[in-house]
């Protein structure tokens, strides 16, 4: 399965699609990178007059690139029918602002009974720690 | 092992998952992971890995299926150490 038929598999669209392209991808874990678009509509609110990316969205792109996109791989091509976020424990490190690129990288703690856990960093582009933790999902 | 045995090693695995300590307190056979403790069912999965290590086991989809309450996860310890 190659990059291209995962990010076709992706169940998301715009304006919730948190993932551009996958850099690399494996059975142990995934790396993808995503551009906040400046005219995302969540910037007009966080905060007034002073966008910054919400950590809530900080953590949907980790999940997408690091625990949906390697789900997808996972499964070798099998149908997903529906997918659960389960748990997420996330420290933040640094603001991410509009127009920044980030980058993600996920490496598999497990993959056991459909639940995928997996240790999520996100990186800016000067290299720094924006964000890391640790997330799971489920196929229901 | 027997039951009191494999309670002893299985109580410290299951309590970090447990919402209702009560029910946690008072732990019977008959006690169900999900709608006794109201543990989320993705942790589930959490520990049944803990119980593999701990009993040096390996649980498979249909006997992970089977374990919801502490009488059937007890009893499939029992066949898994059994069989090796």
């Amino acid at each position: 399965m190659n990059t291209s038929d995962i990010l076709q598999q992706l169940p998301y669209s715009k304006p919730f699609l948190f993932v551009d392209d996958i850099v690399s991808i494996n059975e142990n874990g995934s790396e993808g990178t995503f551009t906040f678009d400046e005219n995302l509509d969540f910037y007009k609110g966080h905060f007034k007059n002073n966008p910054i990316t919400p950590g809530v969205i900080l953590i949907e792109t980790m999940a997408q690139i690091g625990l949906v996109c390697l789900g997808i791989y996972l499964c070798e091509g099998t149908a997903i029918k529906n997918i659960a976020f389960t748990s997420s424990e996330v420290e933040f490190l640094k603001p991410v602002y509009p127009n920044e690129k980030i980058s993600v990288v996920s490496e598999k703690i497990y993959y056991r009974f459909g639940k995928l856990k997996c240790k999520v960093k996100m990186f800016n582009e000067a290299k720094e720690l924006v964000c890391m933790g640790t997330l799971a999902g489920i196929i229901v | 092992m027997n039951r009191e045995e494999i309670i002893e090693k299985l109580k410290p695995i299951v309590e970090p998952f447990v919402n209702d300590e009560e029910a946690f307190a008072n732990l019977t056979d008959k006690t169900n992971f999900i709608t006794d403790l109201n543990i989320n069912s993705a942790n589930l999965v959490d520990i049944i890995l803990d119980v593999e290590d701990a009993f040096s086991i390996v649980i498979d989809n249909e006997s992970m299926e089977k374990m919801t309450d502490i009488e059937n996860t007890i009893a499939i310890i029992q066949t898994k150490q059994a069989e090796k």
